[in-house]
């Protein structure tokens, strides 16, 4: 099946504003992009402030032209289609709702601009409020509206147009944090009420991976990764992603032999333990290597109750010194150091005491089984 | 011995803690110092106003007297407007209310016509400034907002200047002579108040969310019916409070129609100023008073809609 939406190398640079005359001065704020997004699919892309998230929907709405590279649309190059003709609606981030209409006329202009008679783009436009549980605001300015309410009339006025892809930058960046939980879960929900095409932007990363069925990491106009949202927490592709995505620890070492799925990795002090290595197992090569591993993946004792130690899949032993720990309520965070690196463990507080005394200063034991932590080019 | 009481002793021993001795006179003395300052400021703007507006207050006022004379106030009388109204202007036989009314009639024609002119410009050339890129972009912007800081007299002379090397080509060529009317006022004064179109719009449209204008294209609407359905709605207030705002400056100009006017082609502001070349006279302070009730409430229209707000959502 051809993708709702695809990218081929698209390409976007800007001239520095105002500082065009000079030469060279450019931003490229989409690099060599290239993703492909199925019908009916949520998906998310998510990366920090500035790197090209809000271009590369404009992109595919149509207020931007790519620099170069195609983009298409159900199979067909937009390039030369303007945002009024591409079967795409967006939902903005302030929401740009027409101040001197009403509510139910700015549900109703996208309908009238298709040529919808009055009568039934009204009915329509009604329909689409109820869907978002606003009719008795319908005769409001939208300036008449809370956040969240406005939010939902942008939502309305989008796809009471019945898109083939709906893209939103971030809708839910104005709202304070209840509603915008709220709104996560009424969103989803619709979206798998109406099967269109979400492209949804955030740099909120429990919200992508709470909400899309596979996400992509961007950083300075490049697409690092794209995945499920398992895949990218587990499966990191590289540094960037494994530390945006989560807390993670890094420790460098030597990959020494490359197995099938699995790499043995030499530590500074001579400890070797085995790691996982990445989905693309040929993008890393034996050498200096980055490993990646989720604190709440690392078990720890004290010393002399090894024998506690879960024994059903085989663990990677390694001995460091205990050198903080602070209880935060639902977890304690313990500081190790091992050869040279501090890592960051996690533990559950299961009980109202510890389990297990534990001494600052102490020689401790960490564990994690190799699944848990994933090597990494450096 | 508890902790705190360490503290406390320790505290006592080593810092001497600041008695509170109220000096009475330096006390009294800053209340007064404060009350003058008050009273100064309270005084400042009416200070300021007093020398903004007693020139116009005195001549308000003696458009009432029942005196020909401006030495004492004798009497309120509504005389001076009756007898604007009734033929006799008061400056002798040159001058009557049937000159007065036709440059009434000609103030009139050329502020609508100019002022629909500048308007229609004005907001297209902001509309440029501010929705478009063009090469000379900057330069235009620079050089719009110059005839509201130039001298008027500046633009006066050069407009005629102008028209009479215009015209001077033009007689040459075809052997026809045109001479300066009430055309060439017209394209005086739009010349003028184009700038002052251009800045209130672009107040305007500064203001407004550029996303609206996308948003509309985004919901299938053209650029043509973007700009009727969403710009110019949103732009309306301010096109409006340019244009009266425009229309009040091409009402009270003198500079500009007195250097593009030919003769007999006399605006309200010319004849009032030929009267005052005779002496003046309580009819005058009469013209005057209407003229200024006029401009102070297209001005304060104009105003009110630029203090509007809303633009954005
Ligand atoms: N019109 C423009 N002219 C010049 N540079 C631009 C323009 N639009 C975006 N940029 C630059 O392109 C880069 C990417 O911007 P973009 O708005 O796509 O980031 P973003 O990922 O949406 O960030 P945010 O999370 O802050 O919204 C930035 O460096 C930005 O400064
Ligand atoms: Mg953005």
């Amino acid at each position: 099946m051809t993708p709702d939406v695809e990218l081929r190398q698209v390409v976007k640079e800007f001239s520095a504003a105002g500082k065009s005359k000079r030469a060279g001065y450019q931003v490229r704020a989409v690099d060599n992009v290239n993703l492909q997004i199925a019908q009916g699919e949520f998906f998310a892309m998510l990366g920090p402030s500035g790197c090209g998230k809000t271009t590369t929907l404009r992109m595919i709405a149509g207020f931007e032209t790519p620099t170069s590279g195609e983009i298409y649309i159900r199979g067909k190059a937009v390039h030369d289609i303007p945002p009024f003709h591409r079967p795409v609606n967006t939902v903005f981030q302030d929401y740009a709702l027409f101040p001197h209409m009403t509510v139910i006329q700015n549900v109703m202009f996208g309908l009238r601009m298709e040529g919808v008679p009055r009568q039934e783009a009204q009915r329509r436009a009604e329909e689409a409020l109820d869907m978002v549980k606003l009719s008795h605001a319908a005769a409001r300015r939208p300036n008449q509206l809370s956040g969240g309410q406005q939010q939902r009339v942008a939502l309305a006025r989008a796809l009471v147009k019945r898109p083939s892809v709906l893209l939103l930058d971030e809708p839910l960046g104005a709202l304070d944090l209840k509603l915008r939980k709220e709104m996560q879960a009424e969103l989803k929900t619709m979206q798998q009420r109406v099967g269109i095409t979400f492209i949804f932007v955030t740099h909120d990363q429990e919200e992508a991976m709470s909400m899309a069925n596979r996400i992509a990491v961007m950083h300075e106009g490049h697409v690092l990764q794209v995945g499920t949202a398992r895949d990218i927490y587990e499966r990191p592709v590289n540094r960037f992603v494994a530390d945006f995505i989560g807390e993670t620890n890094f420790f460098v070492g030597n990959l020494v032999e490359k197995r099938d799925k699995v790499g043995v990795v030499k530590l500074a002090d001579g400890a070797t333990f085995e790691a996982s290595l990445p989905l693309d197992a040929s993008s890393v090569s034996e050498g200096k290597v980055t490993v990646a591993l989720r604190p709440e993946r690392i078990g720890i004792f004290p010393p002399g109750e090894e024998d506690d130690m879960p024994r059903e899949v085989p663990l990677n032993v390694l001995e460091g010194v205990l050198y903080e720990m602070d209880y935060i309520g639902t977890d304690t965070r313990y500081t190790v150091e091992i050869a040279g690196t501090t890592l960051v463990v996690r533990e559950q507080n299961v009980d109202y005491e510890d389990n297990y005394d534990f001494r600052l200063g102490q020689t401790v034991k960490i564990f994690f089984p190799a699944v848990s932590a994933t090597i990494l080019q450096e | 011995m508890s902790a705190a009481q360490t503290v406390q002793q320790s505290f006592s021993s080593e810092v001497k803690t600041r008695t509170f001795e109220v000096n009475e006179r330096q006390l009294s003395l800053d209340r007064l110092v404060r009350r003058i300052g008050k009273v100064g400021l309270l005084f400042n703007p009416i200070f300021s106003f007093f020398f903004l507006w007693a020139p116009i207050l005195v001549l308000v006022i003696f458009s009432f007297n029942d005196s020909r004379s401006v030495a004492t106030f004798s009497g309120f009388t509504l005389r001076w407007y009756l007898n604007i109204f009734s033929g006799a202007v008061g400056a002798g036989d040159n001058f009557s209310t049937a000159l007065l009314l036709d440059s009434l009639r000609n103030s009139l024609v050329i502020g609508v016509i100019a002022t629909l002119i500048s308007s229609v410009i004005g907001t297209m050339v902001s509309l440029a400034l501010s929705r478009s890129d063009f090469p000379g972009k900057r330069v235009l912007d620079a050089v719009l907002y110059l005839p509201v800081v130039i001298p008027e007299i500046t633009q006066g002379v050069s407009l005629a200047v102008f028209f009479n090397a215009i015209f001077g080509w033009w007689n040459m060529t075809t052997g026809q002579r045109v001479s300066m009317g009430l055309e060439t006022v017209i394209i005086g004064h739009v010349a003028f108040t184009i700038s002052f179109v251009a800045v209130v719009v672009r107040a305007r449209l500064a203001d407004m969310n550029p996303k609206l204008e996308e948003a509309a294209r985004d919901l299938g609407a053209n650029e043509w019916r973007t700009f009727w359905a969403i710009t110019f709605p949103l732009a309306l207030p301010g096109i409006i409070a340019g244009a009266l705002l425009a229309f009040t400056l091409s009402l009270d100009d003198f500079l500009v129609t007195f250097f593009t006017s030919g003769a007999g082609t006399n605006t309200l502001p010319v004849f009032v100023y030929g009267l005052l070349r005779l002496t003046v006279t309580p009819e005058i302070n009469a013209i005057s008073t209407i003229m200024i009730l006029a401009s102070t409430l297209l001005i304060g229209i104009s105003l009110a809609l630029q203090g509007r707000n809303a633009v954005r959502g």
